[in-house]
């Protein structure tokens, strides 16, 4: 069934926004958990009471980020089924079961014991209330494992294979499900950015409250912590992110070409590291894609392939082929894809009428060019090519903030070292400003993943446009501006709360 | 184990989870119930921070719910969702204001007011509940879809599923939880709380609801045992009309028409020694008997050859245990999976036993430094 562009189009409007909205709360969540019990655990060893009260003023922010975290994330889980119901079905049994232990792993763990960290000061033993505050650290980090598993296994699907009576993907290996390159990949690099986002947050509140000169005490103690935390957490982050892009290399060249603006693909491929795309470039033709660009020499080779001489195929050399290299054009993979379609078509036809012979014949063709299958739903070669300025700026977005945030972590932890944070004006002006930064990495970190996938749901299987639920357009676009306003109302008041109780601070002026 | 089996297995964990949710609805029962029982503010607090240390449990174990469909019954995650599309997303929206509304309340600079969040509270208790028990009907009464030969489906009416609510059977559906997690909710405040005032107002609260629950439920009973139902022929998986499909069903398996009287004579022997004895120990009875007589109800939907959610466009097309799960595979490994349950089971219980050791005071909560 092939669905109105529009639909589509409004189904991944939709999409995209509530994703971005939980987004928003998520990275928060992960890693400020985490910094609250190490912050508890600091004062369960000391039993010094100022560090109970800096570990409960953090957790109060925690909740106020928390509840608007589970209101995004429930229209999450439902939205594969109500925006994507061809997917739920065409890829659901494999799809299915991440989400489901992901509820049952993690989504119980953390509002349970999250009663406890928030209620249970009083009814509970000091252990068990670090316990219980470690395990909704730990769970909302297993939710996000699940989850991103689920991800990472759209990116690279393994694991499975598609039959053709129940015309679904079926599962066969739920560890390559589960120990995916590219979902463990996603995951490590994906909870490291919550640490370090959560470290922001931290280390620049508390800079507020060092220009405010009041809390000094308070705020000290929290950038030690935090600093510590996010300097660890942004080196590894670094690290996982030069894996994630060999990840990309390795399963989706195309998403790797629009990252990087690539069109001629090269041996001994430089990164650019800071460029402005030609606007009027065109696939195919002879204009440079850069007006203007810093670039690294030999530098793609290596971090995408990990060899200096590796050759980085190009959009062009990916639309068109390049026999030099062994790459097939999109149009080849196309009529392959055409003919798998209708091999299945007839598959099904023989059946009906139990033809078996040539039931068998036309299975046999589909087999043949099955890996094919996805592009046979193109409509053109250029259709295989994603977004190339969304992609490449949000890449080199979060790039370079990845490494000013280590520089900045480098120096709020020198300086409160040094106890000498509190004087230093401009590190505090730094600090507060970079947080906003923060969440543009994050999200536009999102943005590469997923519009650099485009225009598949699943790489090279299903695309996007076989993926939607079968209702009208009209249906999705008064969703779409419903969820547009109700998430932005609450997002308004969300950060007027989180606002006000900045300013009311941790002894509770 | 064989693939029938494992079908059965998984349509009675989604039984089980759905049912645990109806129970633990008693939440949003109270939140209806904000004003009727609480005169002054702190009595409103108090009954909020009641409600406050258990809603997200309820919230969780309704995205349990739709994962547990998603993994075992894809197809009717497809289904369903993508088809009766605005009753779901309206759903949806009446649990995304819900959770929010518990922590802004109170807080200063909220800028909606207090008064706005709880009429968030409200919404969520009562259009939220009313609207998953329509959507529970139809699992009796049927949707308008179609299912194409590769398992593909589309909605026949452009009302997306709105149209269930022309149907009186869901729509009695949606009050009969309605009423029921008021009742429930009067029941877990009586157990939860030490606040004479309020426990005062709650018996008449109990009585009202008891009543209307008590009419709505025979009369879906009776509905679900005496019309007709479908059923699908296990070779061929034709499908068919059949009178009384499900009284012959429970009368094909006495045992678990016993665990259905079972159930329903816990719950009326729970509001019995509610009203009678003034017992504060009722809402155990009435929850075991929530919980079994729902488990039983949704389960009888998918044991016996039955239709679980019929197609009021195409016969054909209606969803069974059988046409519509994941693969043989899957439900094994998801099965294996499910030998976490009594683990999450364990630590739930523990946590909650250790949280309402002692009954919840208005004291407690003005002391403590982070309430709702
Ligand atoms: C604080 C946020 C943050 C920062 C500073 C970085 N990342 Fe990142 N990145 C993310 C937050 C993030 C993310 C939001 O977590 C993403 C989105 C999808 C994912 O797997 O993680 C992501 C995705 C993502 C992808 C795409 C993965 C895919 O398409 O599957 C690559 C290649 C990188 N990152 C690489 C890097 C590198 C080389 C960085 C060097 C500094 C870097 N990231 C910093
Ligand atoms: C990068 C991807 C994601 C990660 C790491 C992630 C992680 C989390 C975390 C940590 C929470 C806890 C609450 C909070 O946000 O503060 C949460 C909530 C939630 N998320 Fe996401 N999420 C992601 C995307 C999604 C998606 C795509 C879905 C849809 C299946 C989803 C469904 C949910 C649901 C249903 C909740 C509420 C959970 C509850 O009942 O406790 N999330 N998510
Ligand atoms: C929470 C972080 C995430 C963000 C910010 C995000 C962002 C996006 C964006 C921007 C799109 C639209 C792409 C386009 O149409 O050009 C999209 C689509 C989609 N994403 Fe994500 N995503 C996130 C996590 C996930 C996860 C964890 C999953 C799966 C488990 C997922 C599954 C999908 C699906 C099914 C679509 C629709 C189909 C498609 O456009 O490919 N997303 N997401």
């Amino acid at each position: 069934m092939e669905h109105t562009a529009l639909l589509v189009d409004w189904s991944r409007a939709q999409f995209a926004l509530t994703a971005l909205y939980h987004w928003l709360f998520v990275p928060l969540t992960l890693g400020l958990t985490f910094i609250v019990a190490i912050m508890e655990t600091i004062y369960v060893k000391t039993s010094d009471e100022k560090w109970k009260t800096i570990t409960k003023y953090w957790m109060g922010l925690l909740a106020i980020n928390f509840a608007i975290g589970l209101a995004t994330g429930i229209i999450m889980e439902f939205e594969f089924g109500t925006n994507w119901s061809n997917y739920s079905w065409i890829v659901g049994d494999i799809f299915g079961a991440p989400l489901a232990i992901e509820g049952l792993m993690a989504f119980f763990m953390e509002s349970t014991f999250f009663a406890v960290m928030f209620f249970g000061w009083n009814k509970v033993s000091k252990k068990m209330h670090l316990t219980s505050t470690w395990l909704v650290a730990i769970g909302s980090n297993l939710s996000a494992l699940w989850i991103l598993l689920a991800n990472g296994w759209m990116q690279h699907p393994v694991g499975m294979h598609f039959n053709p009576d129940t015309a679904r993907n079926e599962m066969q290996n739920f560890s390559e499900v589960v120990f995916n390159p590219n979902g463990v990949s996603k995951f490590l690099h994906t909870i490291s950015s919550g640490y370090v986002l959560a470290s922001l947050f931290v280390i620049g509140i508390s800079a507020w409250y060092l220009l405010k000169k009041r809390d000094t005490e308070f705020a000290r103690r929290s950038i030690i912590v935090a600093s510590s935390f996010g300097l660890l957490a942004s080196i590894y982050l670094i690290t996982t992110g030069d894996e994630a892009a060999h990840q990309v290399a390795l399963t989706q060249p195309m998403k790797l070409a629009a990252m990087e603006g690539l069109y001629k693909g090269e041996q001994r491929a430089g990164i650019v590291a800071v460029g402005l795309l030609n606007s009027s470039k065109q696939i195919g033709d002879d204009l440079d894609p850069f007006l203007a660009k810093i670039e690294i020499p030999d530098a793609l080779s290596i971090l995408g392939y990990h060899r200096l001489n590796a050759f980085v195929p190009g959009i062009d050399d990916l639309i068109s082929g390049n026999k030099k290299h062994n790459i097939i054009s999109i149009s080849q993979k196309m009529q392959m894809g055409k003919i798998a379609v209708e091999a299945l078509g007839a598959y099904k036809i023989y059946k009906k009428e139990h033809d078996m012979l040539h039931a068998q014949e036309a299975l046999k063709t589909f087999e043949a060019h099955e890996k094919y299958m996805g592009y046979g739903y193109l409509k053109k070669p250029s259709d295989a090519v994603p977004s190339v300025a969304l992609t490449f700026y949000s890449f080199h977005t979060m790039v370079g903030l990845g490494f000013w945030f280590l520089v900045l972590f480098i120096i709020t932890l020198y300086y409160s070292m040094m106890n000498q944070m509190h004087n230093k004006r401009w590190i505090q002006y730094l600090a507060l400003f970079t947080i906003p930064f923060g969440y543009v990495a994050q999200e536009t970190g999102w943005i590469t993943a997923e519009v650099g996938r485009q225009p598949w749901a699943i790489q090279d299987l299903l695309p996007v446009g076989m993926a939607t639920s079968n209702v009208a357009p009209t249906s999705v676009m008064i969703t779409f501006w419903l969820f547009a306003i109700l998430f932005t109302g609450l997002l308004i008041a969300e950060v007027k709360i989180m606002l006000k109780q900045i300013k009311v601070g941790p002894e509770g002026h | 184990m064989d693939l029938l089996t494992l079908q059965e297995y998984w349509w009675f964990l989604v039984s089980v989870i759905g049912a645990l949710f109806v129970f633990m609805t008693f939440v949003q029962g109270g939140q209806t119930l904000l004003y009727r029982l609480g005169r002054t503010e702190d009595e409103r607090d108090l009954l909020i921070n009641s409600l406050g240390r258990k809603w997200e449990l309820t919230f969780t174990m309704l995205v349990m719910f739709g994962g547990a469909l998603f993994a075992a019954f894809p197809l009717f995650y497809a289904v369903s969702f993508g088809g009766a599309y605005y009753v779901w997303m309206a759903i949806l929206f009446c649990f995304i204001i819900q959770a929010v509304a518990y922590e802004y309340r109170k807080k200063p600079d909220n800028l909606y007011g207090e008064k706005f969040y709880e009429i968030l509270l409200y919404i969520n208790g009562s259009l939220g509940i009313f609207l998953i028990g329509v959507a529970l009907g139809t699992l009796f009464s049927g949707g308008n879809f179609v299912v194409n030969s590769s398992h593909l489906s589309h909605w026949t009416m452009q009302s997306y599923g709105l149209e269930a609510l022309l149907n009186p059977f869901n729509v009695a559906f949606g009050l009969m939880l309605v009423f029921l997690s008021r009742m429930q909710a009067g029941l877990y405040f009586l157990n939860s709380l030490d606040a004479p005032a309020i426990v005062q107002r709650i018996k008449k609260v109990v009585t009202i609801n008891f009543i209307m629950f008590l009419v709505l439920f025979l009369f879906v009973l009776g509905m679900i045992l005496f019309s007709q139902g479908l059923v699908y022929n296990p070779t061929t998986g034709v499908v068919s009309v059949k009178s009384m499909k499900f009284l012959h069903s429970f009368l094909d398996m006495p045992i678990l028409l016993v665990l259905l009287v079972v159930g329903v004579v816990s719950l009326l022997w729970g509001v019995f020694i509610a009203l009678v004895k003034n017992s504060d120990k009722a809402i155990w009875f009435t929850g075991f008997g929530v919980i079994l007589t729902v488990t039983i109800v949704m389960l009888i939907l998918g044991l016996d050859n039955s239709v679980y959610y019929p197609s009021l466009a195409d016969m054909q097309s209606s969803l069974t245990i059988a046409n519509s799960s994941g693969s043989h595979y899957t439900l094994s490994v998801m099965a294996v999976v499910s030998l976490l349950v009594p683990v999450v089971a364990g630590y739930i219980f523990f946590v909650w036993r250790s949280m309402d050791k002692t009954k919840l005071t208005i004291d407690e909560i003005k002391s403590d430094s982070h309430h709702y």
